[in-house]
């Protein structure tokens, strides 16, 4: 049972320990910030579907250190997107730009919304055109059974 | 004409099945380099085996070549380098390697072990041309113009399949590898 509980907790001391590799000094907050961000937002180009933050491998752990010294350096975040998308394309962008190549992917929800909407508006028409004369129908029906109801009574 | 309607979701289901199929064969490792059709990235750099030579951009001019890029920390650069041999001498294939992110005393005895078959060795040991070249992984092996303007690349290990590139289509078969890109751009092997 100790043995156990001993094994677990070592495997908590490991991770510590792996998340203790890469620190990286800042002079202030806002750095630091914008060095997490942007390691959250680019694309690790080996390890592919993690950012440069979560990935362990050689290439992340040299972009990391070329953004640190960007960022420490006071670069934009446009300048190092740049610098990043010359070298290895928009894939490295989890947050990719807004330009021809894109549109399909910012605006095609949109279109496809805008598509759903249509194709419900022509449906929930047809629907309305269709029932109307037998509704219609119905109407005369009642009236006209009303109109013999009280004609009935009257007699 | 209803009728004809209620086919749209099948339609759809097939438009979309052919991309999935397409998506199956492709392999998403692949990435198209950012650097294609671009001058190859100005660099000055030490020779690996004469470091008093200063390499530089201006060196890969005047003939279609190969840049391989290479360390003796590579599995694939290993498994790849006898074809490279096998290209530089009896090909005439014109090869420059880039020694990424090595030592110098392995990299050299590398060479000494395997055979070089290379015109000249950049000793890239920091990985800033790597950098600029967007290497990441090696090997990467990239065809430069008689102009040093980057024309493909190749990420993996360069063989036969990859040399050659026999692609069938439409019952006749064709050659899409290295070789043939390097002819076309006017290369003239020897």
């Amino acid at each position: 049972m100790i043995k156990h509980y001993l094994w677990m907790v070592s495997l908590l001391v490991s991770t510590s320990l792996f998340a203790a590799i890469d620190t990286y000094e800042f002079s202030n907050d806002a750095q630091r910030e914008r060095f997490q961000q942007l390691s959250e937002e680019l694309r690790c180009p080996k390890c592919q579907n993690q950012n440069l933050a979560d990935s362990n491998s050689g290439i992340a752990k040299d972009l990391k250190d070329e953004l640190y010294r960007m960022v420490t350096d006071g670069q934009s975040t446009q300048q190092i997107t740049t610098f990043m998308v010359d070298r290895y394309g928009e894939f490295v962008l989890y947050k990719p730009k807004v330009n021809p190549m894109t549109y399909v992917l910012w605006y095609g929800p949109f279109g496809l919304l805008a598509l759903g909407a249509v194709v419900v508006l022509i449906l929930a028409r047809s629907k309305k055109t269709k029932v109307a004369p037998k509704e219609q129908a119905a109407a005369i029906e009642h009236e006209q059974r009303l109109k013999d109801l009280l004609d009935k009574k009257h007699d | 004409m209803r009728r004809i309607l209620l086919f749209i979701p099948f339609v759809i289901c097939v438009i979309l099945g052919v991309f999935f199929v397409k998506g199956l064969s492709l392999d998403p490792t692949q990435l198209p380099s950012a650097k294609i059709g671009k001058a190859f990235p100005a660099f000055s750099l030490e020779d690996l085996i004469k470091p008093d030579d200063l390499r530089s951009q201006s060196q890969l001019t005047g003939e279609v070549r190969l840049v391989n890029v290479w360390a003796t920390w590579c599995p694939t650069c290993k498994q790849e380098h006898s074809f490279l041999n096998k290209l530089a001498s009896t090909e005439g294939v014109k090869i420059i390697g880039i020694n990424y992110k090595d030592e110098r005393s392995k990299a050299v005895q590398w060479l000494k072990r395997y055979g070089d078959p290379y015109q000249f060795n950049v000793y890239d040991n920091k990985g800033s041309l790597g950098l600029d070249l967007g290497v990441y992984g090696a090997p990467e092996t990239y065809i430069i113009d008689a102009q040093g303007v980057i024309q493909y690349r190749h990420v993996g290990a360069v063989d036969n399949k990859v040399w050659l590139g026999v692609k069938e289509k439409d019952g006749s078969v064709k050659l899409e590898g290295l070789k043939a890109k390097m002819l076309a751009l006017g290369w003239n092997p020897q």
